[in-house]
């Protein structure tokens, strides 16, 4: 559970002989305002190993890796990397590793932006590829580095050999003259691979490359992943996949509340321990939450739908009650928002509000029918910036506050006073927003439902980027909405903040609901294991399914 | 913002001065009230195009709706029309090529820049086809004279552009209408989210710079007492430099009517000063471009040291 585990794994029997440690990340600090993303967090990486990073949602591994792509600056802590001599190579070759262990002492390095970290031989996949769709392969690959002759006239001959030995080097079948587009999302994440790979690197960072493809792809993607280690190169791979792990995983490193949490050979932890090592905390936060007794029926949604993103979402809302939503990214909560507010269109199923059913067709209709969204991306979608306060509080509310038309003078400051000095806003209402903190611009989002009669909240990631004591404003706002009969939905990737506010609380994944736990029965292992499509550890704590559809049973992705 | 609008005031002041200094005609009454009433079509044109602008969007095709509209105005005259029904006509057309645009970018997605662009180029063919190419003239005196009329000492087209000015002044600032084309050009999605009609709404604002182009037309037509389909050749240009002259962001979300009336003015007073000293209208060119990318430069440039 300490640090000091981490140097117990050194040598791994799978692997062999000692490898050298390339990469040593010591006490990162991170810190945005309002929160710290990391604190204290170590990661020591071998040559040849793939280094497993877990988390869940907002541990910090995101940050960690943009600390060492350079997208981000630390704010202490120590990066040490193995000297680079032993590390060059020619372009277009593949053959270091070899004398990792031979020369060179590690030596601290200061990030300062993406230039240094590619210099040091970092290489990070992101999840979206960077790739020129109409370019080919060998143009993708060599882009800004292309052979040429003079006056800069590119050497195709050269270009094309160049990226043959480097696709055949990587065991890679593709003809380097392929036009990107006309290759699979697999072929182009190697491609993205290659290009990574093609000059000295020696770091590979993988964030969950497998989110998009098929099992096929998969087992081509691990067995390019296990030549890279064959050759020397270190991974640090995340995922939210636990099978992908172990197939292809060394070591472990689990962050939870950007803490360093353990690093240990995969060989030496179960499943069920990880899980818990990733969900467990201290419940320190403590949260407020004031349960009212369920009234009537707000809104109910049956067998929903959204192609590509929703499917088979049924579930209902009562006045005064908070229903919580979890699941990891992508697994189609934000998609269930919006769709409820009317930002985006279902495509099956229906919404029924007070017993009646209603088509939205656009936000507008939502909001007739007493549904005010707090969207996920504030900047995005929930604030005009250069707006003031009152201009945006009063954003939903045009029509009641105009005469024909017309604005009275300094109608919507008027509107907006008591709103600001209910929430407790630390701005006057004639301040542009831009200028106000996350909490108050977050108070300032809410503040626009608040002055209207919405009566179902969706309140999607309230507390993101939301300091300690506005985060228990809120919450308390939650109790007040709950006490005086409005519904809650609450989105959050936070499962203390789920476990401590909901009253129900829904797990979503890939776009369906996987289990229904009560306050009751949810701990954050089950709610993390439904999450991840795990059985859950115990099962007799699961509620049945919600009424009209019991296909939805835990389990059902398998 | 109201450092910039300030900057823009000094501006005009600082080359009124130099012109003063420079030749002594500039600075008569009769030659102000002539820089004025020169600056005023460029200005009414440019109050569509601010609307346009803060929205977020662009209208490449003001010049082209102003010449369509005022071949429709000086058809109708021509064949006897009486001149309200004529005016009305011009309004129609102008508004209706506006909602066309603003439908086009709302409803259909295209960028405003491409649909104005389609919208610039056919509403000029229409107008050469309409009138085969000739100008259309031999209207009787009514329309004449809302040029050649004043009220008090000031001229008939100053008059309709304060009216105008002020009129889509309390628009922009004392409507939720106006509210809406700030919140779409700061934020579209949030607004959307907030429940503003916003496809409503962006096409009424490209209809709104129909409307503005349709105005321009009528004093254009009576001031030249002849309908011409290749008039307003380039107003776009003027319209977007006297607007971001005036301190609106292309990026949308900010920008004022009042910014926009001295950068139209800025830009009227630079072509009279020129042309006063004696200035080849290909030097004039040269300058007015100059002049146009200095303002931004200044512009961006403090922009920059504010944040």
């Amino acid at each position: 559970m300490t640090t000091a585990e981490s140097q117990e794994g050194r040598t791994d029997p799978g692997r062999g002989a000692q490898a050298a440690t390339v990469l040593e990340m010591h006490g990162i600090r991170k810190a945005f305002p309002g929160v710290v993303a990391l604190d204290g967090v170590d990661l020591t990486l071998d040559a040849g190993e793939v280094h497993m990073l877990l988390g869940e949602n907002g541990a910090g591994k995101s940050t960690l890796m943009k600390i060492l792509s350079g997208a981000y600056r630390k704010d202490a802590g120590e990066i040490r990397i193995l000297g680079p001599s032993t590390l060059r190579e020619p372009q277009g070759r593949l053959e270091h590793g070899r004398e990792t262990t031979a020369l060179g002492a590690s030596r601290t390095v200061d990030i300062q932006g993406p230039r240094d970290a590619l210099a040091l031989g970092i290489r990070i996949i992101y999840q979206e590829l960077n790739l020129v769709p109409h370019l080919s392969v060998a143009e993708n690959i060599f882009l800004g580095a292309a052979p040429t002759r003079w006056l800069g006239v590119i050497d195709w001959r050269r270009l094309s050999e160049m990226t043959s030995r480097l696709l055949n080097d990587l065991g890679m079948d593709i003809a380097p003259a392929t036009p990107l587009h006309r290759l699979s999302l697999a072929q182009r994440q190697m491609v993205e691979i290659a290009k990574a790979l093609k000059d000295r690197a020696s770091i590979l960072v993988m964030d969950e490359p497998t989110s998009a493809l098929t099992s096929r792809e998969v087992d081509q993607l691990f067995a390019l992943i296990a030549r890279l280690v064959a050759r020397g190169v270190a991974i640090v791979y995340i995922t939210h996949r636990l099978d992908e792990v172990y197939r292809i995983g060394h070591r472990v490193t689990v962050l939870r509340d950007g803490r360093h949490i353990t690093t240990k050979l995969l060989s030496e932890v179960t499943v069920a321990e990880l899980v818990r090592l990733m969900a467990n905390r201290d419940l320190g936060d403590h949260f407020p939450r004031q349960r009212t007794t369920p009234g009537k029926e707000l809104l109910r949604v049956e067998q929903l739908g959204r192609r590509g993103a929703l499917c088979d979402i049924s579930f209902c809302l009562r006045a005064g009650e908070v229903v919580g939503i979890a699941g990891l990214l992508g697994a189609g909560r934000s998609e269930l928002a919006r769709v409820l507010a009317g930002a985006d269109r279902s495509d099956a199923g229906r919404i029924l509000c007070d017993n009646n059913v209603v088509t939205f067709r656009t936000p507008a209709d939502a909001i007739r029918r007493g549904i005010g969204l707090l969207p996920e991306d504030r900047k995005a979608e929930g604030l005009v910036a250069g707006l003031t306060v009152a201009r945006n509080l009063a954003l939903p509310h045009g029509r009641q506050l105009a005469r024909f038309g017309f604005l009275p003078g300094r109608c919507e400051e008027r509107f907006a006073e008591p709103v600001v000095k209910d929430l407790r806003v630390k701005a006057t209402a004639t301040q542009p927003v831009r200028l106000l903190s996350g909490g108050n611009q977050q108070k300032v989002v809410l503040g626009k439902w608040l002055a209207g009669d919405a009566r179902i909240f969706i309140f999607d990631e309230p507390t993101r980027g939301v300091d300690v004591g506005a985060k228990v404003e809120i919450y308390n706002l939650m109790n007040r909405l709950t006490a005086s009969g409005a519904g809650i939905i609450m989105i959050s990737s936070e499962l203390p903040e789920l476990l401590g506010m909901s009253d129900r609380i829904l797990v979503m994944r890939r776009g369906r609901i996987q289990a229904e736990f009560s306050a009751a029965g949810a701990t954050q292992e089950r709610v993390l294991s439904a999450a991840l499509g795990l059985a859950s550890p115990a099962p007799s704590g699961v509620e049945g399914p919600v009424p009209s559809d019991p296909g939805n049973a835990v389990g059902v992705e398998g | 913002m109201r450092a910039r609008r300030f900057g823009t005031v000094i501006g005009l002041a600082v080359l009124c001065a130099v012109l003063w200094a420079l030749t002594p005609h500039f600075l008569t009454v009769s030659n102000l009230l002539n820089v004025v009433q020169q600056t005023s079509i460029n200005a009414i044109v440019a109050v569509g195009m601010t609307f346009v602008i803060i929205s977020g969007g662009i209208d490449l095709s003001v010049g082209s709706i102003v010449a369509l509209s005022g071949v429709a105005l000086g058809a109708l005259l021509q064949a006897g029309q009486p001149l309200p029904v004529a005016v009305f006509a011009a309004f129609a057309v102008g508004v209706g090529c506006g909602l066309l645009n603003g439908a086009l970018v709302s409803v259909g997605g295209l960028p405003p820049f491409i649909a104005t662009l389609g919208m610039m180029s056919v509403a000029r063919g229409a107008a050469l086809v309409f009138t085969e190419g000739r100008p259309v003239s031999g209207f009787d005196e009514g329309l004449r004279s809302l040029a050649t009329g004043s009220v008090g000492f000031i001229p008939g087209p100053v008059v309709v552009m304060i009216v105008v000015y002020v009129v889509a002044h309390l628009v922009l600032t004392r409507t939720t209408f106006g509210r809406y084309v700030y919140a779409i050009g700061g934020n579209e999605e949030a607004t959307r989210l907030s429940g503003v009609a916003v496809r409503f709404h962006k096409t009424a604002i490209y209809g709104v710079s129909g409307l503005m182009s349709a105005v321009a037309a009528i004093v254009l037509t009576a001031r030249l007492n002849s309908a011409q389909p290749i008039a307003g050749m380039m107003y776009e240009l003027d319209a977007i430099a006297a607007t971001v002259i005036g301190g609106t962001s292309l990026m949308g979300g900010e920008g004022t009517l009042a910014g926009t009336l001295v950068g139209a003015l800025i830009m009227g007073v630079l072509r009279n000063g020129l042309n006063l000293l004696g200035v080849s209208s290909f030097l004039q060119q040269i300058v007015i471009g100059g002049v146009i990318v200095g303002a931004v430069l200044v512009d961006t440039v403090l922009k920059r040291h504010r944040v």
